[in-house]
């Protein structure tokens, strides 16, 4: 069995966390910058500021958006792989705590979510998401997520006689009252099937596919390009001022379902699509 | 592009129009929900407020904490509709101005229209660029908010757009 320490875990997740707040993934800032070639007027010269913003922010090494999330971490977990140093969450926590603190982030979580609501100071806890797959590998992505697009995001149990129409309507709904709440361009994550929190786990996942690539599923392919498609004909545009570029990219993910169920989860991504990845 | 500075003036206001593009200079003071929050507890009780609201402009906005080297950290704006339900008792009691991003309800706009003032919408995500037009920031009230505290700000030349103007334009 391979063992992995605290101290990596620390150490990775702590590093992650600080680049992913200054400096977006590749294809994320290319896709902001095709749209930018596209976009006019008023539209235009934000996603210019945008472009800016990312240069700035991997410089000078300030984040690029003072709300530095929640940490969302999805971790594969080999299952060859033994941890012995006690509570694996501490370890992540600590990572937190080290990034906010090296990284002068903002603490954006609070205790208790309706009484004290008291700030915690370190960002921590954060949510972390395991999943046990083959081999002797660890894989763990760091995504922190800010809660102007997540507050955004919408969950609904349909029927499954409402089918593909049913979907399509719910998905450009929650678009469509997000207006520019979420800091379009949004990346539009889509969970269809499962269960309850299975489409939401697969809406958030949704989000860390390369912006570009499709469903591998021809169907899901297609319902991705229609509904990007119907979303940048709403005309919300760069921070809801009206343009073509309301979305970068429409990601579903789907998994089987109840007989009875067509669960459908909508997790919106503004356009700083912070995640970054390593393995051990 | 206009210029403009703050504390803002009638006259100020009139002469703004939904699409205008402005850079604002002057100071302003930061407040997200929980500040608005006990703002209003404070006006409910007839207590004084940490600054006087007349002609001020408030941004919306909840900074990382300042690098050294730095006044302030990445400073963009967070959605204005979480502050919504309170802004018509500071509207009217002279509030001028708000900096944001989202759309505003229909309660605001009314407000807005009825006080004279005027809401501006800063670029979301651009915190970093954001930050350069930031050039003083002192925390004046409620520091157990932790980024949450009121600040007083001064910007010089900050970039906005005129997104809803007092006279119901708006450009969502």
């Amino acid at each position: 069995m391979k063992k992995i320490k605290r101290e990596q875990i620390v150490n990775v997740v702590k590093e992650l966390y600080k680049k992913a707040t200054v400096e977006l993934p590749e294809d994320a800032s290319l896709s902001i910058k095709q749209a930018y070639e596209k976009e006019e007027g008023l539209g235009k010269e934000i996603l210019r500021q945008i472009i800016e913003n990312q240069k700035i922010a991997h410089e000078e090494k300030i984040p690029l958006c003072q709300d530095t999330g929640v940490a969302v971490i999805f971790v594969e977990w080999g299952s060859e792989v033994l941890y012995e140093d006690g509570d694996i969450m501490d370890a992540f926590n600590e990572g937190v705590r080290l990034a906010v603190k090296e990284g002068y982030l903002r603490a954006s979580v609070v205790d208790d979510p309706v009484f004290m609501r008291k700030n915690t100071r370190d960002n921590t806890p954060c949510i972390v998401h395991f999943e046990i797959v083959k081999g002797d590998k660890v894989k763990i992505i760091v995504a922190p997520k800010g809660a102007g697009s997540e507050n955004m995001s919408a969950l609904r149990m349909l029927k499954p006689a409402e089918g593909l129409q049913g979907v399509k309507n719910f998905v450009i709904e929650t678009v469509r009252k997000a207006g520019g709440n979420p800091c379009p361009p949004i990346i539009v994550g889509v969970g269809i099937g499962g269960n309850f929190e299975k489409c939401a786990i697969l809406a958030k996942k949704a989000l860390l596919r390369k912006i570009g690539e499709q469903n591998k599923n021809p169907d899901y392919a297609r319902l991705e390009k229609e509904l990007l498609q119907e979303i940048n004909a709403l005309n919300i545009g760069p921070m809801g001022i009206g343009g073509k570029t309301t979305a970068l990219a429409v990601h579903i993910e789907y998994h089987p379902c109840h007989i009875a169920s067509l669960p459908v989860a909508v997790n919106i991504q503004c356009h700083s699509a912070r995640h970054m990845e390593a393995e051990l | 592009m206009k210029k403009i500075e703050t504390p803002l003036t009638d006259e100020i206001v009139l002469s703004l129009k939904a699409g205008d593009i402005v850079s604002i200079s002057g100071y302003v003071y930061t407040a997200r929900d929980a500040a608005h929050k006990k703002i209003v507890e404070l006006i409910n009780n007839n207590q004084p407020l940490p600054f006087d609201i007349k002609g001020q402009v408030i941004y919306y906005v909840g900074p990382t904490l300042a690098p050294p080297g730095k006044v302030i950290g990445s400073a963009g704006p967070t959605t204005s509709s979480r502050m919504d339900s309170y802004t018509p008792l500071l509207l009217s009691l002279g509030l001028k101005g708000m900096i944001g991003k989202g759309g505003r309800s229909q309660e605001v706009k009314e407000a807005m229209k009825k006080y004279k003032a005027v809401y501006f919408l800063a670029t979301g995500g651009a915190g970093a660029l954001l930050s350069r037009h930031i050039v003083e920031a002192t925390e004046i009230a409620f520091p157990e908010l932790g980024p949450e505290s009121i600040k007083r700000l001064l910007l010089k030349e900050f970039p906005a757009i005129v997104a809803i103007d007092c006279y119901g334009g708006e450009i969502f």
